[in-house]
């Protein structure tokens, strides 16, 4: 009942939302968990995190919970409407079902996104801080560089290299990082900058610290925040991307269950049955509205000047 | 753009000794030429890295080893990497970017031949993005956090989470087949092809021209969806920034002066706050456009619209590498172009720009 032992033993929320942080990590948890909160009161930010939590869910579980075999097919059951046949979003033109596909090919979009969510920010953040930091001709060659890449159509530039490359997921990935990256060098050298002149790394460097661990270790954990946010904003656009070029054939190829190629495979059929093409896009819409929607939210937490409240 | 403080320096000190506008065009043209370069040059590497042997697509299998060399130094493969590159860089300034695979002929014709169509396309898409998306910016920013808000916010939201190649294919099932309101793919139906002269190459100017309604009205029915959708993606991109940039405006003291002095809200809003923004709105436009033009790749695919993005995704499942990458040096230019010239009228509309 004393006041020491309320000291001693505080609940993990009055931990967290501390107004005197006496360590750290209590600290750092603590401005996680305020994040956290302002998150949590915007029900559109949440509405997509629960989203892309169960696609996760659905890509993690995919060989239990698809009701069919994917790639199992069966002709004389071929282009079954949605609820026939015991298949609920119905059957491609090779009597498989879609349902499974799209499960299935969760995995796909789940993993051409995660990397380019990775690759790409990797790319612009090392661009971005050595030119920031660096400066003189090495900032100026970099950011031409890095300005020539944007000044590229983004999806046409992905086309020329997969084209160059040869179809396919790895490939798919790459151009997209490829056609990805400038804009985070960009960020990362904006944060660089403002940095750059601080107290802390004129002491850093006092101490004998050289541009390499100035860099590593007291400017990237800077820049990661808007980088993250970011990120989440580009990953509808990834997403888009990755499909489009599935849709032309030159992502993943059959009879990979991915979706963009699903709607291509679903595309003659379209006048006679809808659903084959159909199921597959709501499945690209509803993921994408879902990272715009976590982005956005994000933005608004992280970022408050950004977001035009 | 972010500017540090010793570079703002910098410019302050070169524009007291230089005239800042021949300061200006010397930058923005430098700046351009070496883009242009670095274009190419990635346009060149792409065309370099690709499997497909260009000596044996020329000469075929079952050349003989002297054949093969002979036409290997024809295309200069024999010379040095860097050299390669200035004989491409000289053959795109004269236009010489091949010979098409596909159609035998050389791939500039082509480009001219197919550029007006996505030309037509882009621009419709954008006159009626720009034409409902402005309004509808507006009307958020005035009525911001009402229920015209939220709408304008989730139509912005959709547009930018839909796959194009989707809801295009979506729009001809409910459109074209079941409701019968429009034509189907292509620019005309079979029977009006070729009636007018080509001018323009854009068939809804052509067919005015030659004073032809019933070839118009045709064009009209067949572009009004895929512009449709083309316009709703620019009207998504464009009605958020005009609403940011009304939202900035409208908290100007100005706006104040001008409401106590008495003028009524629709000239307050309409007048001096959007005429305000209409510098970086132009911006932003020139930027959707471009984007409309890129855009247009899948659009065309899925409404066999034989422009320029039809024409790339047609050469590159043949393995037409002269189209595919003269068709990437002209996508690539024109967003160049349109980039630099939003650049240019910001600083020469805006004051404070300069």
């Amino acid at each position: 009942m004393s006041d020491i032992s309320d000291h001693k033993k505080p609940s993990l929320r009055e931990w967290l939302t501390s107004d005197a942080p006496t360590s750290r990590r209590q600290a750092k948890f603590s401005a996680y968990y305020r994040s956290w909160l302002a998150l949590r009161s915007n029900p559109m930010a949440m509405f997509g995190l629960l989203i892309l939590l169960f696609l996760l869910a659905i890509a993690a579980f995919a060989p239990i919970i698809s009701p069919h075999d994917p790639f199992a097919q069966d002709l004389a059951l071929r282009l079954s409407a949605p609820g026939e046949n015991n298949y609920i979003l119905g059957s491609d033109s090779l009597g498989r079902d879609i349902l499974s596909r799209l499960i299935y090919g969760s995995r796909i979009t789940l993993y051409i996104v995660a990397l380019v969510a990775l690759m790409a920010p990797i790319v612009g953040l090392f661009v971005g801080t050595a030119a920031g930091y660096l400066g003189g001709w090495v900032d100026v060659v970099l950011m031409r560089i890095t300005d020539i890449f944007l000044a590229f159509p983004r999806l046409v530039l992905a086309l020329a290299f997969v084209s160059a490359l040869g179809a396919g997921i790895e490939n798919a990935v790459l151009a997209i990082v490829l056609t990805a990256w400038p804009p985070y060098a960009r960020i990362a050298r904006a944060e660089t900058l403002t940095i750059r002149n601080a107290d802390y790394i004129h002491a850093i460097k006092l101490q004998g610290a050289g541009a390499l661990r100035v860099i590593t270790k007291h400017i990237w954990p800077l820049c990661i925040s808007s980088l993250v946010i970011r990120v989440t904003l580009d990953m509808a656009g990834i997403i888009l991307t990755a499909a489009g070029l599935g849709f032309l054939g030159l992502g993943a190829q059959p009879p990979s269950p991915e979706w963009g190629a699903m709607i291509s495979a679903g595309r003659q059929f379209i006048l006679d049955h809808w659903w084959v093409a159909t199921m597959p896009g709501l499945a690209i819409f509803t993921v994408s509205l879902a990272f715009n929607l976590l982005g956005d939210g994000l933005r608004d937490v992280l970022d408050p000047k950004k977001s035009g409240k | 753009m972010a500017l540090t403080t010793d570079q703002e320096q910098r410019k302050r000190r070169r524009k007291s000794s230089f005239s800042p506008w021949i300061m200006g065009f010397g930058r923005v043209a430098f700046t351009v030429a070496i883009t242009m370069i670095g274009l190419l040059f990635i346009t060149f590497i792409i065309g370099r890295v690709m499997p497909i042997d260009p000596v044996l697509s020329i000469v075929g299998e079952s050349a003989s080893k002297s054949t093969y060399d002979e036409a290997y130094r024809q295309l200069g493969l024999d010379k040095p990497i860097i050299v390669q590159f200035f004989i491409f860089l000289w053959d795109v300034v004269r236009g010489d970017f091949g010979e098409s695979l596909l159609t035998a002929r050389p791939v500039l014709d082509d480009l001219i031949r197919v550029f007006p169509a996505t030309l037509e396309l882009a621009t419709v898409g954008t006159i009626i993005g720009v034409g409902l998306g402005v309004p509808l910016g507006v009307i958020a920013a005035v009525k911001q956090g009402t229920w015209i808000d939220h709408i304008a916010r989730v139509v912005a939201l959709i547009g930018y989470s839909m796959p194009v190649f989707w809801i295009g294919l979506i729009g001809l099932l409910v459109f074209y087949g079941k409701l019968g309101w429009i034509s189907g793919p292509g620019r005309l139906d079979i029977f009006y092809v070729d009636i007018i002269p080509t001018v323009t190459g854009m068939i809804l100017i052509d067919s005015l021209l030659a004073g032809d309604t019933s070839v118009f009205w045709n064009a009209v029915s067949h572009i009004i969806l895929p512009a449709g959708l083309l316009a709703y993606y620019s009207l998504a991109y464009i009605s958020r920034m005009t609403r940011s940039f009304m939202l900035e405006q409208l908290d100007q003291e100005y706006i104040t002066t001008a409401r106590v002095k008495g003028l009524s809200e629709h000239a307050v809003v309409w007048r001096h706050a959007l005429g305000n923004v209409k510098v970086p709105l132009i911006t932003v436009i020139a930027l959707s456009y471009a984007g409309l033009l890129e855009g247009s790749v899948l659009t065309e695919t899925i409404f066999s619209w034989p422009g320029i993005g039809l024409y790339i995704t047609t050469a590159l499942l043949s393995a037409d590498m002269n189209a595919v990458l003269g068709g990437t040096v002209v996508v690539g230019l024109v967003f160049v172009c349109l980039n630099i010239f939003s650049d240019l009228l910001y600083k020469f509309f805006d004051p404070r720009a300069k």
